[in-house]
């Protein structure tokens, strides 16, 4: 296979069909886009799991003598210290558990005073309303459940939390654009693809009399299909490159903009962009070389 | 070189068959004329010869091949080895002389060196040394038939099929192509040619086919294009 020849033949037919050209650079560019946003939000969502689930906690809160008036669990009064130790005992004997360390009401009470000193309930609300707790740490942050079930209700127990309860709000709204990003691809894709088998469709019927001429003089049917291949493979790459070139603005924006305003997220960087766009450009013309050939073998017979 | 053996087709959504239990034989080196009128079934016997159709039953066999037992990627390599001229020339516009020539060879692969040699020597042949350069829109209809020859022989095929190759030109260039397809068929290509062309028929006195609605009616040699009564 001549190179120069078929390089040459790709610029006639793309140039010939401009417009179209055009339209498929484009749609294949936003669909990409989207295909590496939505694995971009993924990473990011993975990211922010493995970074806050190794800080999140369990809290297993023990009842105070306030608790008994206001909470059935705690009719019982304060928790004493034997029950404390008995969920020490308990805690320690659970391979689940990595760490556990106790919160005295002390202790809890000065944090919460620190964290939010002008609030108006601090001056009124006594250090032994705040209750003591123990903080776990868990090897399987998701396996949350097993402590639920082996605490909650017991003697002296008042509330058994789930921190990463909080968080899941958060990464449900990320995997909602995530799913809503992929659903867009999708059909940005559909369009791409149609316009992809189009243009196909438009060359091949425009070239008729130079492939007619080629399949009469014994071209084979690579060297017939190749410049049309290669064409929607050349305007997938185009779009593909677009696409990188959206995504990487995309990521100076959240590096440079978001990352200051919402500072208690750590953002994925550059390297992940740079993970995806080998990806897509791949994808893209691979997809569109797939497109071109399956529509070449229903408009240019042998 | 062509081989039929009781070939018959019929197109889908047609009762009568464009071809109807044909049997003959063309030895290598032959020049045949297929002579008959509009719709006789010249073109399907051409396009069977081609493998451009299969037939509905029979065999054909071209260059000692099946052509109905030949898999769809072999038939390139089988095009190569013959070379087909049409009414219509089939040139590209936009290319010069030279490059309709090369174009034939291009696609087939040939490296560029062989290609320069071989295309000046073929446009010699068939006359049009010095319009290697000429656009085919400015040549006559019998320059543009020698283009379309000299592509058609540039690979020197074994067979040289030509469906109606004087249909577009006046007399005075049809004999011209005449004299050029006899050349050929000295230097031992066959040549297939269908015709209209009762005047060339009856002056070069080669083989004659006749079609009669996809029937064999006759096969002469040194015949003329009418009956012989």
């Amino acid at each position: 296979m001549r190179a120069q020849f078929v390089l040459s033949e790709i610029g006639v037919g793309l140039r010939r069909n401009l417009t179209m050209t055009i339209a498929v650079v484009v749609s294949v560019a936003l669909s990409l886009a989207l295909a590496g946003a939505s694995l971009l939000v993924r990473d990011q969502v993975n990211s922010m799991k493995g970074y806050w689930y190794d800080k999140v906690e369990v809290s297993i809160y023990f009842c105070t003598k306030a608790d008994a008036k206001t909470a059935p669990q705690c009719a019982a009064g304060a928790a004493t210290d034997d029950q404390i130790a008995a969920v020490k005992t308990a805690l320690d004997k659970m391979p689940l558990v990595k760490t556990s360390t106790f919160e005295t009401q002390a202790e809890a009470y000065k944090q919460w005073k620190n964290m939010d000193p002008d609030n108006a309930l601090v001056s009124v609300t006594p250090a032994d309303a705040i209750p003591s707790s123990w903080r776990v740490k868990l090897n399987d942050p998701t396996r949350f459940d097993i402590i639920q079930s082996a605490f909650a209700g017991k003697p002296g127990i008042r509330e058994v939390e789930d921190q990463r309860q909080i968080l899941e709000n958060l990464f449900g709204l990320l995997n909602g654009l995530q799913t809503a990003a992929f659903v867009i691809m999708v059909m940005m894709l559909s369009v791409a693809l149609l316009l992809i088998v189009n243009t196909v469709r438009v060359s091949a019927f425009s070239r008729r009399r130079e492939t007619g001429i080629m399949r009469l003089v014994g071209a084979s049917n690579f060297y017939v299909q190749m410049p049309f291949i290669a064409e929607a493979a050349f305007a997938a790459l185009l779009g593909a490159v677009m696409a990188s070139g959206l995504l990487l603005i995309g990521n100076y924006g959240v590096q440079h903009w978001l990352a200051n305003k919402v500072q208690f997220i750590h953002f994925i960087g550059l390297s992940s962009v740079l993970q995806v766009i080998p990806l897509l450009i791949v994808a893209g013309m691979v997809m569109a070389a797939i497109a071109a050939f399956l529509t070449l073998r229903k408009y240019l017979k042998v | 070189m062509i081989r039929f053996d009781n070939v018959s087709k019929t197109y889908p959504k047609q009762n009568r068959p464009a071809l109807s239990d044909v049997s003959l034989e063309i030895e290598k080196g032959e020049f045949v004329f297929l002579v008959g009128s509009s719709g006789s079934g010249k073109s399907t016997f051409l396009r069977l010869t081609l493998r451009e159709e299969r037939p509905s039953t029979g065999e054909v066999h071209v260059m000692g091949k099946d052509l109905g037992k030949l898999s769809n990627w072999k038939v390139p390599h089988m095009r190569r080895q013959l070379g087909c001229v049409f009414q219509d020339f089939r040139l590209l516009p936009n290319k010069t002389v030279a490059q309709n020539v090369a174009f034939a060879l291009e696609v087939i692969g040939k490296p560029k060196s062989a290609i320069n040699k071989v295309v000046p020597e073929v446009l010699d042949l068939v006359g049009l040394g010095g319009k290697e350069d000429r656009m085919p829109g400015e040549l006559s209809g019998g320059e543009q038939q020698r283009v379309a020859i000299a592509r058609a022989f540039v690979n020197r095929p074994m067979l040289l099929i030509a469906d109606e190759p004087t249909g577009n030109l006046d007399p005075q260039n049809s004999v011209g192509i005449m004299k050029l397809l006899d050349r050929i068929n000295r230097t031992g290509t066959t040549v297939l040619m269908a015709t209209h062309d009762q005047a060339i028929v009856d002056q070069m006195r080669k083989r004659v086919i006749e079609l009669d609605k996809g029937l064999l009616v006759r096969d002469q040699a040194r015949g003329v294009y009418g009956y012989q009564h």
